[in-house]
């Protein structure tokens, strides 16, 4: 009986341990780099150019912020119209397996697969060369499975009833969709289109590949451009400053943390909807 | 248009009981014979657009999986399947493209990474499921969720600047190495555990735990022996889909593991895994040396589909449970 409880609690104490680990170990990552980073973070260092001795980051917020838009304008449609076939049309059969099939393999897919795939197919097929476009169709097929997938689910918590009452109106299945499910699904979509940004900004291997490492401001969609994760790996990779790097990452960081929190406040929201009706 | 809505309205009545789906599909059917306006036309549009919307996802894998192949397999004949995938030697340049030191490293590292994270997460898991209070579950919770979208490469910039250095001072030998790379990872792949194992725990009927707490089993042993258990197909889940992040990691491993294209002898060792073989060459590589690295990405592009078939396997079987 004693021995029994002993080695209950040398389990428990285990399992605080562990527990200890988990959370120690985020906070020092985020403790030890927010505090180096906010040591040199100053608004000239975010909004000046990397050029000559100024090395700003402007440039690269500036071509994040073009390849995150250009991938959603590109992913975003395809996705949530993929998932409304999925949820509102499509009959069980070897169609619908065969789409589920593709996006459950496209999510398990590595980056760098990506990243090979973009550089042969968008940069030298199709000859859009190192680019923002290249990186951003890149990456609109790797959201893609992202955004079907949370779109898809947040189409299921409509309620039957809501369709048979718009069709009972008189509405056709269509205005029911754009006039009923879509707006209740609303905050649903919302979250997967915020998913994927963070995603995006998040993602290095595919668009070092795709999207090149220039420095400058892109005039074009045409243009290389390096984004704020891409450029956090090379102050890293060739070690030119560990300083920009750690305000690099900070912002990194605040950037996943403010998405973060956006999709928190959504999933609230969409928990006190449902549980309301 | 009075016909359109009596038509909808009559299936309704009758396919009240089915999924709507279903009664969509049949009202698209009745209206084609009966009324061809323009609005019926527009539905037909749109549904299709959604058709043709949702292959693009089928016509993505096809044309990725076509084209890695297309131009990873060829070399395998040109060089020699063996030479290749059981060489030791990397020398591109001079003809040498022997990958086994970066798939032996690339098992290592996700062996590594996985037995370290599977530990700590799943106990992380049954802390915040069972053990801890409410309160403080509600506060680890969301920053394990953070932990999981923080970028890649800043855990590598970590990994460099932290645990590099900490791994050179006290075991020697450089501090870029497979420990590094494994550290870094298992940090990495700890949020997808702990939220799935957690998931799949909660998801643990009552009844189970109180029929064992009623037998006179403590909650520890509960906990091991029945709840652990009820549990382990969604934890396996959990750990092949981790291993699936380990593996394809790229450029956090980059910075920490020293990239040598070595078998490594000893944990503090440098090494090279596939993923980084792809992207540190890529850049400038060119003919047979390029296909190289495409056949790099074809090996593993095979054991992503290998983890892929078994986390299907367990998902299902966790489906059948639930």
């Amino acid at each position: 009986m004693k021995l029994r409880k002993v080695r209950d609690t040398l389990l428990k104490l285990l399992i605080w341990l562990c527990g200890f680990i988990t959370v120690g170990t985020l906070a020092w990552i985020l403790i030890y780099i927010l505090i180096n980073g906010f040591s040199h973070l100053s608004l000239d260092f975010i909004f000046s150019e990397y050029k000559g001795d100024s090395h700003g980051i402007l440039p690269m917020i500036i071509n994040t912020i073009y390849i995150v838009l250009l991938s959603l304008i590109i992913s975003t449609p395809i996705g949530i119209f993929s998932a409304i076939y999925l949820v509102e049309y499509s009959k069980p059969g070897k169609i619908l397996m065969l789409i589920r099939f593709a996006t459950e393999t496209l999510q398990g897919i590595p980056s760098i697969i990506y990243g090979l795939f973009g550089f042969i197919f968008f940069v030298t097929f199709l000859k859009l060369g190192f680019s923002i476009l290249a990186g951003a169709l890149t990456l609109s097929i790797m959201v893609l499975p992202t955004i079907i997938r949370t779109t898809e689910e947040a189409l299921k918590t409509v309620p039957v009833s809501y369709r048979e009452g718009s069709l009972a109106l008189g509405a056709t299945k269509l205005q029911t969709i754009m006039k009923v499910v879509l707006p209740s699904a609303i905050s649903g979509i919302l979250n997967s289109v915020i998913l994927s940004i963070g995603r995006i900004v998040g993602e290095t291997a595919a668009v070092y590949l795709t999207a090149g490492m220039v420095t400058r401001f892109p005039r074009s969609i045409m243009d290389s451009g390096r984004t704020l994760s891409v450029h956090l790996y090379m102050l890293a990779k060739e070690g030119l400053s560990f300083e920009e790097a750690f305000s690099t990452a900070t912002i990194l960081i605040i950037t996943v943390a403010v998405i973060n929190s956006i999709t928190n406040m959504i999933a609230k929201k969409i928990k006190k909807s449902t549980v309301g009706t | 248009m009075v016909g359109d809505v009596l038509v909808t309205s009559n299936k309704i009545t009758e396919h009240s009981d089915s999924n709507m789906t279903q009664a969509g599909m049949h009202t698209d059917k009745n209206n084609n014979g009966k009324n061809k306006n323009c609005k019926s036309f527009l539905e037909k549009i749109t549904e299709k657009t959604f058709l043709i919307c949702s292959l693009i996802s089928i016509l993505s894998l096809i044309t990725i999986s076509v084209f890695i192949f297309a131009n990873g397999t060829s070399i395998f004949f040109k060089v020699g399947f063996m030479d290749i995938i059981l060489g030791m030697v990397w020398k591109p340049l001079e003809g040498k493209f022997g990958i086994l030191p970066m798939i032996v490293s690339s098992l290592y590292v996700t062996a590594g990474a996985t037995l370290i994270g599977v530990s700590v997460g799943l106990m992380t898991a049954v802390l915040l499921a069972e053990i801890s209070p409410k309160k403080l579950s509600g506060i680890i919770r969301p920053a394990v969720e953070l932990l999981a979208g923080i970028p890649s490469v800043v855990y590598g910039f970590f990994g460099l600047i932290v645990v590099v250095p900490l791994i050179d001072r006290y075991l020697g030998g450089g501090g870029n190495s497979l420990l590094a790379a494994i550290i870094i990872l298992s940090i990495m792949i700890l949020p997808t555990i702990v939220s799935i194992s957690e998931t799949s725990i909660r998801a643990v009927p009552k009844e189970y735990k109180e029929g064992s707490l009623a037998l006179g089993a403590s909650h520890i042993e509960t906990i091991f022996k029945v709840i652990l258990p009820a549990a382990k197909s969604g934890i396996f889940a959990a750990i092949v889909l981790g291993m699936g992040r380990a593996i394809g990691e790229t450029m956090a491993v980059i910075l920490v593991i020293g990239n040598t294209p070595l078998i490594p002898n000893s944990l503090i060792e440098r090494a090279r895994t596939l993923t980084s073989n792809i992207a540190i060459e890529m850049g400038y590589a060119q003919g047979l040396h390029r296909e190289s690295l495409f056949a790099t990405g074809v090996v593993l592009f095979v054991f992503i589909m290998i983890l892929n078939i078994i986390l299907n396997v367990f998902i299902r079987k966790a489906g059948e449970i639930n």
